[in-house]
C-alpha cells in the first residue's frame, strides 16, 4: 500500500511500485484529465507537477513519487494561474480536439510559475515537449502571452 | 472523401421535415438529408419513438426536440473531433430557432443511414470537409419549421395573426409585449401541421452566423473533466491491449503466456486470429502483460516486403499503360509534338500514418442481448456493421454511443479497433475497454497511400501553359473502403480530385489514374484526402512552369485563372498580405499555392528561410480564404491554422517506411511531429463572401506542402519534388 | 547489429527449467539452481540468443574487426546444440576454448575468464543448460577474412594469451574481495570489454579494466583511479550501479552494460555485488583521458545563452522532458544526466550511440527507457545536440560533427 499526495489529499492505493503514476491517476482514482498519448515522454500529454514542476506521468514509476506532491489537471481550477490560463485558453479558443490541452495547460502553468513573462522563444522552449496534433500551438502561445502579460 | 464538391443544392435534394410529438411531451422536429429516397419522418412517427437503447429507436434521436422547459435538444449528425462541427451546427440551428446557444443540449446520432446519411459522401461520416456544406441548408429549414411552428402555436392561444409575432431568445413576443417560452407551446405546436414554405432568416437578419463564438465543447477539454472513449469506465470493465501480427496478413502461430500471467493485475490472455489480447485490471496490466508475452508469428507471404518493392511498382506503373482516364480535353500528344517546348516532372509522397494523440480505443460489451459499443468514430453505421460481423449478431442488436474524439483525421473513418474490441469482448462476460499502445497505433495504422505523379506539359514560346499530361500512380482507398463506388476501370474519384479538374485554363488536357495496390500494408484516409496529393503535385508543377517561364509565379497562375475569380481574389489577397514581391535578404523565399476544394478557395504564400547544411527556417504563413458564407469566423481561422500547420508537420518530417513487412515507425521519437518550436505563425485572411459554405477542416492541410516546395525552390533554387523535406536532407531550425 | 537490439525482444522470456523434457537424467535441483545463478552471472543469454528467438538458441552475430561470428546453440538439442557434449567436453571449452571436435573457439566467446571457474561450477552451468527445453536450430556459419578463418591460428594465439589456470584465492585478502574477484575476472568476464585489446585481440594485462572501447560504445575505465575509474565513487554508489544500472550523480549503465545489468547484474545476491565492489576498489589504478565531470549546479530554467541554438531547442523538443534543464531527471534517476563521463566525453562516444540505439533497464521499480533517435534527427542535429549536452552538462566543447555522427550511425561504430 502506498500513500500519495495527489491535488492535496492523501490517498492509500494498492498498485505495483512499477506501475507509472499514469495509469494509477486514470485508472485507480479515476483522475482520467491526465492523459496517455505515447509512454515514451515524447508527446506531454501526461503532464503533470511534481512538488510544482512539470513531469511526465506516463515514464514515472508511482514506486518513485515517495513524499512529493503530485497536482493534476483536475486541481487546476483552483490554481491561481490554472484558472487564468484556462480563461486564456478559452477566451483565445485555442482548443480543437482538447485531448492534448490537459498537458499543455499543466505545462504552461508550470513555465509561468517558472517564468512569469516568456517571450517567445522561452515559450517555445518550455512547451516543446508537449505535442498537439491539431496544431493548435499559435494558439497556445497567444494564450500564455495573455495570461504573462496581466 | 470523394464528394463532388460543387454540385448545386437540387429541388429533389431538399429536405423533408416532419413534425411529432416527444413521448415526455414537447415538440419534435425531424430533417431527413436527401438520399434517403423516402420519407423517413413518417416510418418513423408511425413506429413512435422507443426508448433510445436500440438503433431502430432511433426516431426520437432524429430530431431536433424542445421539451416542455423550453431546452432544445439536437441530435448532430457529425461528430466533434476538434474541428468545431457541432457547435458549427448547433449555430445554424439556434439562428433560424431563435434560441441561444447556451439552450442547445447535443446528443450523438446513433447508426442510422436513413437519418443520417451526409449528403455529399453518401454515407453516415465525418470526413472531407463536409458537415456544414451538408447541413447548411436542412438545418436551417428545420430550425426556421420549428419557429414557424412555435409562432403559430402562440398565435392559436392568443388568436392574433402570425405575422404580428416574432420569436427571440426561446420566446414568442407578442405586439403588447405579452410572451411565452417555447416550453410552454410546444404541446400545441406539435399538433400543428408541417408548414408548406418555410421562410428562412435573410443575412441581415443573422444575430449569430459570421460572428465569432465559442466552442460548445471547449470548457471541458481545459478543465480535464472532457471524457474520451479512453477515459470511460463502466461497471465491471476491465482493461484490454493487443499485440498485433507485426506483417500484415500474418497470423498468431503460438503464445507462451506464463510470465504475462505473473504480471500484477493481468487477467486474461486471449487468442486472435492475428493478434493476442491481454485483458488486466488496470491499462498498465495490459500493457505490461504484453512485454512478458513470448509469442511467435506466422508471418505469411509479406514477410519479405520493402518500401522499395513497392516504389517499384509505382514506377512501373508509370511506365506502363495510361490507367483509366479521368479527364481528356484537346489532344495532349498532338499539343506536345507540337509545342515550342515541353517539361516534365515527377513528383512523389510517401505513406503517412494519423498518429492521432488518443490513440485506438474502443469500450466494447457483448451481452447475450446485444452489443453496445462506446467509442468515437467518424462511421458510426460502418461500426455497427463491423461489430455486428465480429460478435456474429445482426446489426440491430449493436447498439454505437458515439464519443468525443481525441484526434482522428481520418482514421477513425476505419473500424478495425472495433472489431478487434468486439472480438475479445466476445470471449469474456464484462465490458471491456481496449486501448492500443502507441507503438500499435503507428505500426497497425491503414496509411495515407504513397503516390507518384508524373507530368508533361506542352508550352508556347513564352513559355505559357498549352495543356499537360498527368498520370497518377498509387493505391486506391475508394477501392479497398467502398469497392462498389470504383467503376470498372478502377477510375477512384477521390485518387483524381482537383487534378482532373485543374482550375488552371489549358487548351489540351489529359489525367489519368493506375491503381497500385499497396503490399504488406492498408491506404485510407488521411486529411486532406485525394486533394493533399493533388493540390502538391498541380502547385508544384505549376511553379515549376512558372520558373521555366521567368514569370512571377503568381502572375503567371492569375494568368491561367480567368474563370476563377474567387481563385484570383484569394490568390491577390494572400500575395499582397504577406508582402509578395518585396524584396528579401539572401537565403530567404516566398512560395504561394492555391487551390478550389471542399466548396473553399485557399491561397497560401509560405516564407522560408533556407541556411547552411540546409537548415530550414518557416518564417511565416499566409493564407487567404473564401469559403462561402462564414458560420464562426473563429472556427475559420482555427481550422486553416491549425490544418496547416498539420500539413506541414507531414512535410517537414513524415514518411512510413517498411522493411521486412513491417512497418519501421513505432513512436513519436522516430515518426517525428511539429512542435510548438517548429511553428511559424499562420495568419489567416477571411474574404466577404455570401457564397454557400464551404469546407475548412482539411483545406489548409492540403495547400501548405506545395507552398513549402515552392518557397524552399525561391530561397534556396533547389527544387523538392519528394516528401518530405527531411529526406532531401533539410533540417529545421 | 549490435546486442542491445538483438536482444530486445528477449526480455520477459521465461526460462523456466522444463525439466520434464529434458533429455539427460534429472539432475538434481540444487545443482540446476546454482548453474542458473552462475550462467546469470556470466550472461551466457547476452550472446547466445537473437531478438525473438529461443533462449540460449544462440545465432546472435558479432561483428568482429575480422569478420562475423554467430554464436551458438547451447541448448540441449543433441544435432544443433549440446546434447550430446559430454562433462569433460564442456569443461574444455569453458576452460580452453576448444569444442569437442578440436576446433578452438575464437575469444569473442570469454573462454580467456571462464577459464578461471572451477570443474563444478562449470557443469553447474552444464546442469542448467541440460535442464532446458533443447531448441533444434541450426545458426549460420561464421563468416572470416583469411587468415582468421583458419582456426589452427587460434591454437597458437591461445599459446600466447591464454593462461589455462582456475583461481586461486589469495589468502592475504578477505574472503569477501576474493569472492569478488572471482566474480569480476572469472564468470562476469568484466575485462573481456573494460580492459584494452592488443592488434592480436588479446586483453591487455598491463592496463587490466583501463577501459577501452567494445561496439562504439567507451566500456569505461573501472579502476581504482579517482579522477578515471571508480575510485571515487561511494561503495553504495557503485554497488548500486550494479545492481540497478544507476547511481545518480556517478554512473547510468547504457548499451552493452544494461545487458549485463538486464540480464546478469541485477539477478546477483547482494552479498556478491558488496563482494565486486570491495574487489573493484582495489583494482590497480589506472589513468584515463575522460573522468567525471565536476559537478555542476545548474538552473532549471532553459539557458538563455548557448553556443549550440539548435541543440537547445532539439533539447527542448525531445530530451528536457526526462532529463530536465538542471539534469537531475525528475521522473527517474535513471535520466539524471549530472556527473555522468558520457557527458564529458568530447567525442561524445557513448552519448551518440545512447542517442542513436536508445537503450533500456530494467530496475527494480520497472523499466526504464531511452528512445532511439537514430530515425528523429538527422547528422547535422544529432551533433548539434550532442555538443550542447557536453557543453551544458558536462562543461565541455564537444568535438561532434555532422560527418562524425554519420560514421557512427553505422552499427556498432
Amino acid at each position: 500500500m502506498l500513500t500519495l499526495s495527489i491535488n492535496g489529499a492523501d490517498l492509500q492505493v494498492d498498485v505495483p511500485e512499477d506501475m507509472p503514476l499514469l495509469w494509477v491517476l486514470r485508472d485507480v482514482l479515476g483522475l482520467t484529465g491526465t492523459k496517455y498519448g505515447c509512454g515514451i515522454a515524447q508527446c506531454g500529454a501526461c503532464t503533470v507537477h511534481l512538488d510544482g514542476v512539470a513531469a511526465r506521468a506516463c515514464v514515472l514509476p508511482v514506486g518513485s513519487v515517495g513524499q512529493r506532491k503530485v497536482v493534476t489537471i483536475e486541481a487546476m481550477k483552483e490554481h491561481p494561474l490554472g484558472q487564468r490560463l484556462q480563461q486564456a485558453w478559452l477566451e483565445d479558443e485555442v482548443v480543437q480536439c482538447g485531448y492534448c490541452q490537459p498537458g499543455q495547460i499543466m505545462s504552461a502553468v508550470a513555465l509561468l510559475a517558472q517564468n512569469p513573462a516568456p517571450d517567445d522563444q522561452a515559450i517555445d522552449l518550455g512547451m516543446a515537449g508537449n505535442l498537439c496534433r491539431c496544431c493548435t500551438y499559435t494558439r497556445i502561445r497567444s494564450a500564455i502571452k495573455r495570461v504573462a502579460q496581466a | 472523401m470523394s464528394v463532388d464538391s460543387n454540385a448545386p443544392l437540387s429541388p429533389s435534394r431538399r429536405q423533408l421535415l416532419k413534425v411529432g410529438a416527444l413521448a415526455a411531451g414537447g415538440l419534435m422536429i425531424g430533417f431527413a438529408l436527401p438520399f434517403s429516397g423516402r420519407s423517413f419522418a413518417e416510418q418513423v412517427i408511425n413506429e413512435g419513438p422507443e426508448d433510445g437503447r436500440t438503433p431502430t429507436a432511433t426516431a426520437l434521436d432524429a430530431f431536433i426536440g424542445i421539451d416542455r422547459q423550453g431546452r432544445v435538444f439536437f441530435t448532430v449528425p457529425k461528430i466533434e473531433m476538434g474541428q468545431g462541427a457541432q457547435s458549427g451546427l448547433a449555430t445554424i440551428l439556434a439562428e433560424e430557432l431563435e434560441v441561444g446557444l447556451e439552450q442547445i443540449t447535443l446528443k450523438e446520432a446513433p447508426p442510422n443511414e436513413q437519418l443520417y446519411n451526409d449528403k455529399l459522401l453518401n454515407f453516415q461520416a465525418t470526413g472531407g470537409s463536409t458537415s456544414i456544406r451538408s447541413n447548411w441548408e436542412p438545418l436551417r429549414r428545420a430550425g426556421a419549421a420549428a419557429r414557424l411552428l412555435l409562432i403559430q402555436a402562440a398565435a392559436g392561444q392568443w388568436q392574433l395573426p402570425a405575422d404580428q409575432l416574432r420569436a427571440e431568445n426561446g420566446r414568442v413576443l407578442g405586439p403588447d409585449g405579452r410572451s411565452l417560452g417555447y416550453g410552454e407551446l410546444v404541446d400545441a405546436a406539435a399538433q400543428l401541421p408541417v408548414p408548406e414554405n418555410v421562410p428562412l432568416k435573410t443575412p441581415e437578419q443573422f444575430r449569430l452566423i459570421g460572428q465569432p463564438s465559442r466552442r460548445l465543447d471547449t470548457p471541458d477539454k481545459v478543465d480535464g473533466t472532457a471524457r474520451f472513449t479512453i477515459d470511460l469506465t463502466l461497471p465491471g470493465m476491465k482493461h484490454a491491449s493487443t499485440l498485433t501480427c507485426p506483417v500484415l496478413g500474418g497470423r498468431l502461430a503460438e503464445v507462451d503466456e506464463r510470465a504475462a500471467r505473473q504480471v500484477p493485475g493481468v487477467r486474461e490472455v486471449i487468442r486472435l486470429d492475428n493478434a493476442v489480447a491481454v485483458i488486466g485490471d488496470h491499462t498498465w496490466a495490459a500493457f505490461a502483460g504484453l512485454r512478458a508475452l513470448e509469442v511467435r508469428w506466422d508471418l505469411g507471404e509479406n514477410a519479405d516486403i520493402g518500401s522499395d518493392a513497392m516504389e517499384r511498382d509505382l514506377h512501373r506503373a508509370l511506365d506502363g499503360d495510361d490507367g483509366a482516364v479521368a479527364n481528356e480535353a484537346g489532344d495532349i500528344e498532338q499539343a506536345l509534338k507540337e509545342a515550342a517546348s515541353t517539361f516534365e516532372a515527377e513528383y512523389e509522397m510517401p505513406f503517412l500514418a494519423h498518429a492521432a494523440l488518443e490513440p485506438m480505443t474502443c469500450v466494447a460489451q457483448v451481452r447475450p442481448d446485444a452489443v453496445e459499443l462506446w467509442v468515437g468514430t467518424q462511421v458510426p453505421v460502418r461500426a455497427q456493421t463491423a461489430a455486428a460481423e465480429a460478435a456474429g449478431r445482426p446489426p440491430e442488436q449493436v447498439i454505437v454511443n458515439n464519443q468525443l474524439i481525441g484526434g482522428a483525421f481520418g482514421r477513425r473513418l476505419e473500424t478495425d479497433f472495433i472489431t478487434q474490441a468486439v472480438a475479445i469482448a466476445a470471449k469474456v462476460d464484462y465490458p471491456v475497454k481496449l486501448t492500443w499502445t502507441r507503438e500499435e497505433d503507428t505500426t497497425h495504422d491503414l496509411y495515407r497511400p504513397h503516390y507518384v505523379d508524373r507530368f508533361a506539359a506542352a508550352l508556347d514560346g513564352e513559355g505559357r501553359l498549352l495543356g499537360w499530361r498527368h498520370h497518377i500512380a498509387g493505391a486506391s482507398v475508394l477501392a479497398r473502403f467502398a469497392p462498389a463506388a470504383v467503376p470498372p476501370n478502377g477510375l477512384d474519384g477521390d485518387a483524381v480530385e482537383v487534378a482532373m479538374h485543374p482550375i488552371y485554363a489549358m487548351e489540351h488536357l489529359r489525367v489519368s489514374y493506375t491503381p497500385v495496390p499497396p503490399k504488406a500494408l492498408l491506404q485510407s484516409w488521411w486529411r486532406g484526402v485525394g486533394p493533399l496529393r493533388s493540390s502538391f503535385m498541380l502547385e508544384s508543377f505549376i511553379d515549376e512552369l512558372a520558373l521555366k517561364a521567368e514569370r512571377d509565379p503568381v502572375d503567371y497562375r492569375l494568368e491561367r485563372l480567368a474563370l476563377h475569380p474567387r481563385a484570383q481574389r484569394v490568390l491577390r489577397r494572400a500575395a499582397e498580405q504577406a508582402g509578395w514581391g518585396e524584396a528579401l535578404p539572401a537565403g530567404r523565399g516566398r512560395g504561394v499555392a492555391v487551390q478550389f476544394v471542399f466548396g473553399s478557395y485557399l491561397a497560401t504564400v509560405v516564407e522560408v528561410e533556407v541556411g547552411e547544411d540546409k537548415a530550414l527556417r518557416v518564417r511565416r504563413i499566409v493564407s487567404a480564404i473564401d469559403c462561402g458564407r462564414v458560420i464562426n469566423p473563429v472556427s475559420v481561422r482555427a481550422q486553416i491554422e491549425g490544418g496547416t500547420l498539420f500539413g506541414l508537420s507531414a512535410a517537414l518530417f513524415n514518411e512510413i517506411t517498411l522493411a521486412e513487412g513491417r512497418v519501421q515507425q513505432t513512436n513519436f521519437h522516430d515518426y517525428r511531429q511539429l512542435r510548438i518550436s517548429d511553428a511559424p505563425p499562420v495568419e489567416v485572411q477571411l474574404i466577404d463572401s455570401s457564397e454557400e459554405p464551404g469546407g475548412v477542416g482539411e483545406a489548409g492541410t492540403a495547400l501548405i506542402a506545395p507552398a513549402l516546395v515552392n518557397a524552399v525552390a525561391a530561397a534556396s533554387g533547389t527544387r523538392v519534388r519528394r516528401l518530405p523535406l527531411v529526406r532531401a536532407g533539410y533540417h529545421v531550425v | 547489429m549490435n546486442l542491445r537490439t538483438c536482444l530486445r525482444g528477449v526480455f520477459g522470456l521465461s526460462l523456466l527449467p522444463l525439466a520434464a523434457v529434458a533429455q539427460t537424467a534429472p539432475a538434481d535441483q540444487t545443482l540446476i539452481e546454482r548453474g542458473e545463478y552462475l550462467a546469470r552471472a556470466g550472461d551466457c543469454l547476452a550472446c547466445h540468443v537473437v531478438e525473438g528467438g529461443r533462449p540460449y538458441a544462440g545465432g546472435l552475430p558479432i561483428e568482429m574487426p575480422f569478420g562475423t561470428l554467430y554464436s551458438t546453440n547451447i541448448t540441449p538439442d543433441k544435432e544443433t546444440g549440446i546434447g550430446n557434449w559430454s562433462d569433460d567436453d564442456f569443461v574444455k571449452a569453458m576452460q580452453q576454448g576448444v569444442g569437442p571436435d578440436g576446433q578452438h573457439y575464437y575469444p569473442a566467446f570469454p573462454y580467456t575468464s571462464f577459464t578461471l571457474m572451477p570443474r563444478e561450477d562449470i557443469l553447474a552451468i552444464k546442469a542448467y543448460l541440460f535442464s532446458l527445453e533443447p531448441v533444434r536450430q541450426q545458426n549460420p556459419e561464421n563468416d572470416l577474412r583469411f587468415p582468421f578463418d583458419q582456426r589452427w591460428g587460434m591454437a597458437l594465439w591461445n599459446l600466447l594469451f591464454l593462461d589455462d589456470e582456475r583461481f586461486e584465492p589469495d589468502p592475504a585478502q578477505s574472503e569477501q574481495w576474493n569472492r569478488g574477484r572471482y566474480l569480476v575476472e572469472g564468470p562476469g568476464h568484466c575485462a573481456e570489454c573494460h580492459s584494452p585489446r592488443n592488434l592480436f585481440q588479446a586483453r591487455s594485462g598491463s592496463k587490466h579494466l583501463a577501459g577501452a572501447e567494445i561496439q562504439g560504445w567507451n566500456a569505461w575505465n573501472i579502476t581504482a583511479d579517482e579522477e578515471a575509474g571508480i575510485g571515487a565513487w561511494p561503495d553504495e554508489a557503485l554497488a548500486r550501479y550494479l545492481r540497478t544500472g544507476v547511481a545518480e550523480g556517478y554512473g547510468v549503465a547504457g548499451g552493452p552494460m544494461a545487458e549485463v545489468v538486464n540480464h546478469s547484474l541485477r539477478h546477483l545476491t547482494e552479498a556478491d555485488i558488496d563482494a565486486m565492489v570491495v574487489y573493484l576498489k582495489t583494482v590497480e589504478p589506472q589513468p584515463a583521458d575522460i573522468g567525471r565531470p565536476a559537478p555542476r549546479e545548474l538552473a532549471a530554467e532553459v539557458p538563455a545563452e548557448t553556443a549550440h541554438p539548435l541543440g537547445r531547442k532539439l533539447f527542448a523538443d525531445a530530451c528536457a522532458s526526462c532529463h530536465q534543464w538542471d539534469g537531475s531527471g525528475r521522473q527517474t534517476p535513471y535520466a539524471a544526466l549530472r556527473g555522468l563521463r558520457t557527458v564529458h566525453d568530447a567525442d561524445g562516444r557513448n552519448l551518440l550511440r545512447i542517442l542513436l540505439d536508445g537503450g533500456h533497464l530494467e530496475g527494480p521499480d520497472g523499466h526504464h527507457l531511452m528512445p532511439a533517435f537514430n530515425r528523429h534527427f538527422d547528422d547535422r542535429e544529432l551533433s548539434d545536440l550532442g555538443n550542447f549536452v557536453l557543453s551544458h552538462f558536462g562543461a565541455t566543447e564537444g568535438r561532434l560533427t555532422p560527418e562524425g555522427v554519420a560514421e557512427r550511425r553505422k552499427p556498432g561504430s
